[in-house]
């Protein structure tokens, strides 16, 4: 060894201990910085003591103790680190990360400023809350959602064609809430405000995966990045009920009474703000908080097989019928959706390589008795459907819905099935669930375009 | 013979405070101190000393600032504050009560040769 090398070597030997040191998440760059110096200086004297670098080295990292003992320590100093906080402005460690997050902090608020003005604007040309609310309930999506995706579609850099789409998909949203002539209490105009959020939200989806539209795994982001979306929302919304009830009272405490600025601008302002402002929270804390949709999943999994387990032996114990009134579609649509959702949030947080376990077994019995029953309530429907009340667009909108989770469910407990049978590996299922996303989206777009003109706008 | 481990975290935050009051220093510089002071008898840790250090400067009894030393290389030197010397005058005045009592009850009494300890040993 020359005496070049030596201290070559050496710098190597430190940087190699520095990145195992900062792997540990009680210890932060500061830290290493220090316990370096410390290392340095046990090896300089080790070193004036006649031995050579490398060997000063050894006994330096030696006479330091386990890494474990030490950051146990600091933990115990440092346990604010185990709990990773959300720093608005990016990693205080990190100035590259700073400035970055800082910018995406502005844009988020810009994009949330639009949102907040798009729902005023139309209060310009004289459409209140108050006469206009249908406009307002057909809309509302159209105000918030297109802000949210060109946040999105800024972040992932996306591609003038995706962009074009964007903007194209949007307005042929525009035109499908507000084109056909729709009366307020028709069906119809409730049957768009409720699948034009879901098609506008397939397109926040297209803004979210712009960057790599076609693979897979970014479908499955897509789809966490729903389930943490919603739960910020409904955090943000509990938020934001406490903040309407403290200001109305306090003012009207000294007499006056906010009661039309908190329906007129708190409100649909905050919603639509919200919307954006829960996105960018998914984006920046992605890899700070471990997701929370599927710890809800795991909770929740187990208790809604029992209840749908339940439920059928009460039917075969009672042998009643289930009785199928106006709503009862809905309803079972819907326990399709929360049961669909336990699956998706479960495969999304499932190490695709884990083998098959007992709650992979679980989640087969959930979806099969969904399917069960609503296999059940099919049978009771499909007769009355065609001939007792006639083809209404609800009907029509919620038997379509039906038959899509149906095959979804159906084709996943098959896919499920074989996975615990080890015949398939779990990709496929993943693959499947993403896959899918696009019949969603044109079973939306269709009852929104297809579905006024077809009932002749019943 | 080594001091039991109660005792060397006990005796932890008067130990540093009292080194820092001497001027300001580092974690290495103040881990030898230690073990000169002591004849090498008290076994310190890094995961006992910064730890330790950082949270005095939490509390404010010391502050820090980092200094280059031999070009790149820096290091993070530790001051003692005023609120850190009023609690090493605290902790003084504990510690000279511990010890005066145990002068106290040793007073006169020649160390003791036999180790009861070893018998069972």
């Amino acid at each position: 060894m020359t005496a070049h090398e030596g201290p070559q070597e050496l710098e190597t030997q430190f940087e190699q201990w520095r990145q195992y040191v900062l792997r540990r998440r009680e210890l932060q760059p500061v830290d290493a910085d220090e316990l370096e110096d410390h290392l340095r200086g046990s090896v300089d004297e080790l070193v004036a003591a006649g031995l050579s670098p490398d060997e000063a080295f050894l006994v330096a990292v030696k006479r330091m103790g386990s890494l474990d003992d030490l950051s146990r320590e600091f933990a115990r100093e440092h346990s604010e680190r185990l709990w990773k906080q959300l720093v608005l402005t990016g990693d205080s460690g990190s100035p590259v990360g700073g400035t970055r997050s800082r910018r995406d902090l502005w844009v988020m608020l810009g994009c949330a400023a639009g949102a907040v003005a798009s729902v005023k604007v139309p209060a310009l040309f004289g459409l209140s809350f108050a006469d206009d609310g249908s406009f307002y309930a057909r809309n509302f999506t159209l105000f918030a959602l297109p802000w949210l995706a060109a946040y999105l579609a800024w972040r992932r850099g996306a591609r003038r064609a995706v962009i074009a789409a964007l903007a194209v998909l949007f307005v042929l949203g525009a035109v499908a809430a507000n084109a056909y002539p729709l009366a307020d209490d028709s069906q119809s105009v409730v049957v768009t405000s409720i699948h034009l959020p879901i098609a506008l939200w397939l397109v926040v989806g297209l803004a979210y995966v712009a960057d790599d539209w076609r693979s897979s795994r970014r479908r499955m982001d897509f789809i966490r990045f729903t389930g943490e979306w919603f739960i910020y929302l409904v955090l943000m919304a509990l938020g934001g009920g406490v903040l309407s009830a403290f200001l109305f009272n306090t003012f009207a405490a000294i007499g006056i009474v906010p009661e039309a600025f908190i329906s007129q601008w708190l409100l649909p302002g905050g919603a639509a703000a919200a919307v954006v402002v829960a996105g960018w929270l998914v984006e920046a804390k992605q890899s700070v908080v471990e997701n929370i949709a599927p710890v809800l999943t795991r909770l929740f999994t187990p208790l809604f097989t029992a209840a749908l387990l339940a439920f059928l032996v009460a039917v075969v114990w009672t042998s009643h019928g289930i009785d199928v009134e106006r709503e009862a579609l809905l309803l079972f649509d819907l326990l399709l959706v929360v049961v669909l959702g336990l699956l998706l949030y479960s495969l999304s947080a499932r190490d695709p390589l884990a083998p098959p376990g007992p709650f992979d077994k679980l989640q087969l019995a959930l979806v099969v008795s969904a399917l069960a029953i609503d296999v059940l309530v099919l049978l009771e429907i499909t007769g009355r459907i065609t001939d007792e009340y006639g083809g209404t667009p609800n009907r029509a909108a919620a038997l379509g819905e039906n038959v899509i989770l149906l095959v979804n469910l159906a084709w996943s407990a098959w896919l499920l099935l074989s996975f615990i049978r080890r015949r398939t590996p779990f990709a496929t299922l993943e693959r499947w669930q993403t896959g899918y996303l696009p019949v969603y989206a044109a079973w939306a777009w269709i009852v929104v375009l297809v579905f006024p003109p077809l009932f002749s706008f019943a | 013979m080594k001091v039991a481990k109660d005792l060397v975290a006990a005796s932890a935050t008067p130990m540093v405070l009292g080194i820092l009051a001497e001027g300001e220093s580092y974690g290495y510089a103040i881990l030898r101190r230690i073990n000169e002071l002591s004849g090498g008898e008290l076994d310190w840790t890094e995961g006992l000393l910064y730890p330790l250090l950082h949270r005095l400067e939490r509390l404010g009894h010391l502050e820090s600032s980092w200094q280059a030393v031999a070009g790149e290389r820096k290091r993070k030197y530790y001051r003692v504050t005023d609120r850190g010397l009023a609690e090493l005058a605290e902790q003084r005045r504990q510690w000279d009560t511990v010890v005066g009592a145990l002068k106290e009850i040793w007073h006169d009494r020649a160390p003791l040769t036999v180790r009861p300890l070893e018998g069972l040993a």
